[in-house]
């Protein structure tokens, strides 16, 4: 599979320095430096628990850093007020691990739930093309009067994403896009987020383990080692090593 | 491999907290920050109306069966087991009064609060824990919502708006209950049932019947949403935080019942 060629520009949309998270006696991030570029997809590495879903919670406020400053398009997020962090959250999205769709709701409710309470002045129509036409772009526009608990795992991802876009968030944080779906349904997600970046112009921060998706969707990839982003570069320039912390990650996905 | 054995002892650590005493403060703390929230966000624009009108009629719907069950049940058993030491005085007459005052006094907003608590509670504490765990309501924050109002504000309100109307509804089919009974009985006539009960009855206590339904209805719903929207650990975390809303709530119920007869007791000397 080809390796994305980079499309990113010089401008940084996220920058992370010196980010420190604990819990309890239990240290996840341990000065943490990363930068995100504009329209730019970056994917993150490491190992379960080594804290990559806790780093993309910080970026969007759901967690607050122990030390350390994230700025996100130029704002940073602990020193916001929460007006602002709200105003913020419009700009970044973030796509669960397990979709996080209202399960009481229709797919229809659950796309127009974030825009009707955002976008006050909408008709009843706009609101009704911008849920199709998302729905559309995900392909699954049949889905609409559904139920979440209808759908298939990778359906339910799609679904999510289009929550997510309907807002037309300029960056995309994805947290593990592609745990637990089949390798056909992996790949449909790999190219539902290249088609995001290319359709909606979006940085995004793709968090997973699996190199298969690391490779398709990655201009960059980070692998977070011991708390730290010891490796980044190319997905060549990461895996062309010898490290033992590093190799057993390629050779498990590629080799076994 | 060779962190495996570390792991337990790390996470174990992390989530050892402070002693018994300051997690006593700090929940309460916590507590009273959820009820500060909730009247500062629960009256400012914008309004979730359509969310509130839902879970009143969910309210309202998910009891009313038990409630009219128990309503009637108790009206009967009330009036049946009341009248033989009525009898002993030769005052059978005031059963109609004295069932009247019972049950909008009390009988009435206990029993709905206790079977609200039960039936209500648990629900909106196992809804919410359930969409804390499944990571919905953070799918709500980062979406740049407010889970808060849409979830809490509505459920609390709604709580608070119905549990009074089905108090007095249970009054009503207590009242039918005893009726029954009185009837059957004595063969008292329905006006003649109703005259006797509804001429015992003061404002004073439909204020105080209103003012106790309110607050259990308050209580109730705030006590589901604080368990249910602080809930972690998963499906375990879901299930303590719907039992904890029916434990908690009861209790808090039984509470509150004896101060509110405490002071409205100081308004009928």
């Amino acid at each position: 599979m080809e390796q994305k060629k980079p499309t990113a520009t010089a401008e940084k949309v996220i920058e992370i320095k010196g980010l420190f998270k604990s819990f309890g006696n239990y240290h996840v991030l341990k000065g943490v430096d990363l930068d995100l570029y504009k329209r730019e997809n970056l994917v993150v590495l490491g190992k379960s628990g080594t804290g990559k879903s806790v780093l993309i919670k910080i970026v969007v406020g759901l967690l607050t850093p122990d030390q350390g400053e994230v700025k996100v398009l130029d704002q940073i997020v602990d020193q916001i007020t929460y007006k602002d962090l709200l105003d913020l959250r419009l700009k970044v999205g973030f796509s669960f691990q397990n979709s996080a769709l209202y399960d009481s709701m229709t797919i229809r409710e659950n796309l127009e739930f974030p825009l009707v309470r955002n976008q006050r002045n909408l008709t009843k129509g706009e609101v009704n093309s911008a849920v199709e036409e998302m729905l559309d772009a995900v392909g699954l526009l049949q889905t609409i009067n559904q139920m979440p608990s209808e759908l298939s795992g990778g359906q339910r991802k799609r679904i999510g994403i289009a929550r997510t876009l309907i807002l037309r968030p300029e960056i995309m944080l994805y947290d593990e896009p592609t745990a637990g779906l089949d390798p056909i349904t992996c790949l449909e997600i790999n190219s539902l987020i290249n088609e995001v970046q290319d359709r909606f112009h979006t940085s995004s921060i793709i968090i997973t383990h699996d190199l298969t998706c690391a490779k398709a969707v990655g201009n960059r990839v980070a692998m977070l080692l011991d708390g730290k982003f010891e490796r980044q570069g190319t997905f060549e320039e990461v895996f062309n090593t010898s490290d033992k912390r590093v190799k057993p990650f390629y050779d498990y996905n590629f080799i076994q | 491999m060779g962190n495996k054995a570390e792991s337990p002892v790390v996470l174990e650590d992390a989530v050892k907290g402070p002693g018994k005493l300051s997690r006593m403060f700090l929940t309460l703390y916590d507590v009273f920050q959820f009820i500060g929230r909730f009247f500062k966000e629960g009256f400012l624009p914008p309004y979730e109306g359509k969310e509130l009108m839902k879970q009143c009629y969910d309210i309202g719907y998910r009891s009313l069966a038990l409630i009219s069950l128990t309503g009637f049940i108790t009206g009967v058993v009330f009036t049946k087991q009341s009248r033989p030491s009525l009898a002993e005085f030769g005052a059978t007459s005031w059963l109609p009064s004295l069932v009247g005052i019972a049950l909008l006094r009390t009988l009435a907003p206990l029993l709905t609060s206790l079977i609200a608590a039960g039936k209500v509670g648990s629900s909106i504490g196992a809804e919410l824990g359930s969409m804390r765990v499944t990571e919905q309501i953070d799918a709500m924050e980062v979406s740049a919502t407010n889970p808060f109002k849409f979830l809490v504000t509505t459920r609390v309100l709604a709580a608070t708006i119905t549990i009074p109307i089905l108090t007095f509804y249970t009054a009503m089919v207590g009242m039918l209950g005893a009726l029954l009974n009185v009837s059957m009985s004595e063969g008292t006539s329905a006006k003649a049932f109703f005259q006797s009960s509804l001429e015992s009855i003061t404002f004073l206590d439909i204020t105080a019947s209103t003012v106790k339904a309110v607050i259990f209805g308050f209580t109730i719903g705030m006590v589901g949403c604080y368990q249910g929207y602080n809930s972690s650990k998963g499906t375990e975390g879901v299930g303590k935080a719907a039992n904890s809303a029916v434990v908690i709530g009861m209790f808090l119920i039984f509470i509150e019942e004896v101060v509110s007869v405490q002071f409205f007791g100081l308004f009928r000397t």
